[in-house]
This record gives structure tokens, sequence and C-alpha cells, in this order.
């Protein structure tokens, strides 16, 4: 969650929404002492209504600052679903910002490289922050274990922890009319579907960028993972080796 | 007499208030996906799922509260408070100070809070004694299952903020969400007594500032809450073994605390030692001598709490919050310095 790499200007945070201020930070002081360069945050689209962000957005067009902000939009604000989280249109509401706003297929590496010269050149050349809103989809969740995937993948656990209560809900005295209880548990319902659908359609972007590179050149393809492998088996050993790692 | 787990105990209690009176509604983020069971029973109008909102839905539940709602608004994490302090602090903790009384915040923010399991600084922060400075707000810390329903169910009643605070150690739900997502291969070290316990069939209030003595002691008093508790516990059985006799008292409430037990205990042992997970510096922990001081007690005093920023890696995360081992380090050096 905290990965930092101060010569590569490069943080994250746990905070949501905190990547639309970092960026513009690193922008004001790109501005002062190296003019040319850019700086890039990335959020989900469930950040986008955290005031955090708006404010960057803000912010950075009346600076004219160097920003790019990049929305990978896949439809989910951690379990809500984005339509019930957010009003508007995303891209609408970037450019009400008065910036130059482009939507593409995020899980397609050809069309998001040249979005991003577009974005990338618009900013460098001092014309003021880009927004990109890339469409994605929600392979593995908010994060490890997810809620939502769990009770399609697991079952009978979320029966006993999940489930079940909503069983409970649904019978217990006082409380809503049947009406919308029903509406309720038929919301639920809908969204753990949902979930698997989308898990079921989205194919892993990187693995589909594999297949079109060994279809292309296969040669180049595996030097280019014997590069990677070598490169991650260092970065490894290097950390298992510094002090405070365990074994 | 049933047996409940402490989230479990939390959301029976709100459901027992929310059957008898409709004012009060629950907002946050996913919350009709982690309290399902009232989202169910309640509907979506009165348990709403949020945007990634602090700022605005902790101010309009302030707001919605000055107009006539009782409002419980889920932050999910109390590290986030961060991003909606101003509500809390500027509104909440001040609408009745600044109206003379004549409009009144009755409302409860729930929040989940420590650490033990792994996520890191921005995620397993206390932050009680932050909020307990300010005045104007209440701030609960409940250790059991049957102080959470009771607690909920008084913050419920008060005419006045509360901040409610659900250790994530002690809650099953939270735990899974967020920590082992349902790895078989990942355990934590919880207390079982906070985890699940005993609680009343109709929950009635558990009065606010009022704590109570866990274990009687005679050398020590350990002063403590939410975790702490049960570390504390864990520590004075082991501390009896070399012949200390500590004491264990529940603050329960960290505003408004509980001046009476706490300098009713520490004067007869003459010596607190305060075990809080909060940060330790400017904090509950200090806060807790000047009680006793103001008290014209005369006793020895020390303090097991977080000294730094949490680390992620496990092994710094274990020694970083307070752990058994350090209790009774803390313990044994108090009594043996006599």
């Amino acid at each position: 969650m905290h990965l930092f790499a101060p010569e590569k200007l490069a943080a994250s945070s746990g905070i949501v929404g905190a990547s639309g201020p970092a960026a513009v930070g690193l922008a004001l002081a790109g501005q002062v002492l190296r003019p040319g360069t850019v700086s890039v945050a990335f959020f989900g689209e469930g950040a986008a209504n955290a005031g955090m962000l708006m404010e960057s957005m803000n912010l950075a067009s009346v600076w004219k600052l160097p920003v790019v902000f990049v929305c990978k939009d896949n439809g989910w604000a951690i379990t809500t679903p984005a339509d019930s989280a957010t009003g508007g249109n995303l891209l609408a509401r970037a450019r009400a910002f008065g910036m130059k706003a482009l939507e593409v297929d995020g899980t397609a590496v050809e069309a998001v490289w040249p979005a991003a010269e577009i974005a990338l050149g618009h900013a460098r050349a001092g014309l003021g922050p880009v927004f990109i809103l890339a469409r994605c989809v929600h392979i593995e969740g908010h994060l490890l274990g997810d809620a939502l995937l769990d009770m399609v993948r697991r079952p009978a656990y979320s029966l006993r922890k999940r489930t079940w209560p909503m069983v409970r809900g649904l019978f217990k005295r006082g409380g809503a009319p049947w009406g919308e209880r029903l509406a309720s548990a038929r919301q639920m319902l809908e969204a753990v579907f949902r979930v698997h659908i989308d898990k079921a359609a989205g194919s892993d972007p990187l693995a589909r960028t594999r297949r079109a590179l060994a279809a292309e050149d296969a040669t180049r393809l595996s030097g280019l993972e014997s590069e990677i492998r070598g490169k991650i088996r260092d970065i490894v050993t290097r950390a298992m080796s510094s002090p405070g790692s365990p074994g | 007499m049933r047996h409940l787990s402490f989230s479990d105990a939390i959301d029976d209690a709100l459901g027992q208030a929310m059957a008898a009176d409709p004012r009060i509604i629950l907002l946050g983020e996913d919350v009709q996906g982690l309290h399902a069971g009232l989202f169910v029973r309640f509907g979506r109008r009165r348990v709403r799922n949020t945007p990634i909102s602090e700022a605005a839905f902790l101010g309009a539940a302030v707001a919605a509260a000055m107009a006539g709602l009782r409002p419980v608004a889920e932050i999910m994490l109390v590290d986030f408070i961060g991003v909606a302090a101003d509500a809390l602090l500027n509104h909440a903790a001040k609408v009745e100070a600044f109206s003379g009384g004549r409009w009144r915040v009755p409302l409860v923010v729930r929040t989940a809070c420590g650490g033990g399991y792994g996520d890191g600084g921005q995620h397993e922060q206390s932050l009680w004694g932050w909020l307990g400075h300010i005045p104007g707000l209440s701030v609960v810390v409940p250790s059991t299952p049957a102080d959470a329903g009771g607690l909920m169910l008084a913050s419920l009643a008060l005419d006045a903020p509360v901040i409610f605070m659900e250790h994530k150690l002690l809650s099953s739900r939270w735990l899974d969400f967020l920590g082992s997502g349902g790895r078989d291969t990942v355990s934590y070290d919880i207390p079982a007594e906070g985890v699940r316990g005993p609680a009343p069939d109709v929950w009635e209030p558990l009065p606010i500032g009022k704590a109570t003595v866990r274990r009687g002691g005679s050398d020590l008093t350990i002063v403590t809450l939410g975790v702490g508790v049960h570390r504390a516990l864990e520590a004075a059985a082991i501390l009896e073994r070399s012949g200390i006799s500590a004491g264990v008292v529940d603050l329960r409430s960290v505003s408004p605390l509980d001046q009476e037990t706490l300098r009713r205990e520490v004067g007869r042992t003459g010596r607190m030692l305060v075990v809080d997970e909060d940060y330790e510096r400017f904090a509950l922990s200090g806060e807790l001598a000047a009680a006793a001081l103001e008290g014209d007690l005369n006793f020895k005093y020390g303090r097991v709490c977080t000294r730094s920023t949490i680390p992620y890696a496990p092994e710094l995360e274990q020694e970083t919050l307070p752990n058994v081992e350090r209790i009774v380090r803390a313990g044994k050096k108090m009594v043996g310095e006599t």
C-alpha cells in the first residue's frame, strides 16, 4: 500500500483520493524546478467522488499544472456499484473543471499508449492538466478476499457468514415492509451476479497482450520475459538480504 | 442469555433501536453489504450506501441530526476521519454550544480502529485520544460484545455526538473484510472473550462514562480499554505467577472519563500502569496521570502505548503495539521500583 521510490518521485497511499493532491504537489515542484516534466495520478472512479481529488483537479486547472489524472473506471467503488455512487458523467465532470478529457479502453495496451501520448504531450507543453477515463475490469475485487467475489467462490462459507444474516434480516420482526426487504435482498444478489459476470467477462489485459506479442514476435517476447524475471530476482534478493527483513 | 460475536452484538443492539425509532438511519461506505442483515430488515431508505465522500456524508449526518434524524454515520476506519475532521471538530462538537443548547446533534459516528492484523500505519490507528481531546464529543471503546451492544444503545439515546469505536481484532466481520480475506493461512492473535461472549436477549443501555473493574488486584492497577483489556488480563495472570497482584480497569469510555473509578482503584494500589494502544504522546495515557494527580493521589506511573507510526512488517508491528510481554515487563519494573 505504501510503495515509495524517492529517486523516481513515485509514491502511493492507502487513503482514497490522496493521489490527487500528491500529483498536484509533484507537478508544482516540477513546474518550478524541472520545467517540461509531468506528474501522473492514478485512482479509481470511486475516488473521483473524494473531495480532495475534485479539489486537486480544480487546483491543477487554475494553476495550469502539468498533471495527468488517470481514472481507472471498473464500475465499482469498493463493493458499491458506480452508478449508485457517482453522479453525472466523469468526462463531463473533468471538462467542467476546464481540463482536456479523453476516454480510452483501459484493458487494451495498444489503445492506452496513444491516449497517454496525447495527454502527456498536452501537459508537458504547459497547456494544463488532462483527465483520462480508462474503462477497466475489476478482476480481483477491491482487495484480496473481496466479499462479493467470495460469495461466488466459497458459497458454503458465505452461506453461513453472509447469506444467513440476510435471511434472518428478511424475517426479523420490526423493520421495513416486505416489498422493501425483498428489494434489498434482490439488490445484494444482483451485486453478487454482477461481480461474477465482471470476473468471467474480464480477461486479464496482461495475458491478452502476451498472447498478441507471442503471435507477433515470440523471440522478442521470451527475451523480454527473461529480462523481467531477472530484474525481479535481483529485487527480491536485495530485499531479502536488507537489514530488518525476516529470514 | 445468548452468545453473540462482537460485531453481531453491535448490529443486534442497533437493530433493536432502529425497530423502535424510525428516525435512526445508518449511512456509510458499503454498509448495505457490511451490515446486510440490517439492510435487508430495514431497507434502502434506512441503510444507505454512500460514495467515497467522508467529508460530505459526515457533514451531512451532522446537519441531518440537527434536523430531526438520529443518524449512525459509519467511517470505515478511524484513520479516514482525517478526511472529514471538520465535520466533527468544528460542527458536531460545537453546534450545541454555539446555539446555547437550542440545537442538538444526536449523531453516532461508528468507526473501526486498532491494529494487529497487518494493515499498516494508515489503517491501524486508534486516535481516541485525539477525538477525546475535543470538547463536545463523547468517545466510547467497548471491549466485549455485552458492552458493545449496551454502549451502542446508550450512544443512540444520547442527544449529543458520540464516536463509537470498534476494535478490529474483536470484530470478525472487519477482520474478514480487511484482514484474512477468508484465507486459511492467515491467523491473528485474537482475544477470545472479546470476540464472542454473553449478551442479553433484550439490550439495555450501558451508561457512558462508567468504567468497570475486570480484575481485582492489590499491587498494581492496569488502566486500559479495548483490546488492551484482554492483553492486560493475560499479563495479570502471568504477573500473578510472579507474586504480583495486578488489577485491571476497563475504561469503556475515553470521554467522559470515569475519574471516580480511576482514583479509587489507583488510590488502592498506588501504582498506575496504563495500557493504551493509541499513540503515547499528548494522549489518553497522559490524561489518566493528570486525572489521578488532580485527585491528590500519590502514585507510581508507567505506560505501554504505541510509540511510533505503526510498521507494516508483522514482527515490527507486534513489537510496536502494546503486547502482553511489554505489559508484563512494565508491571514487574513498576513493582520492583519500590
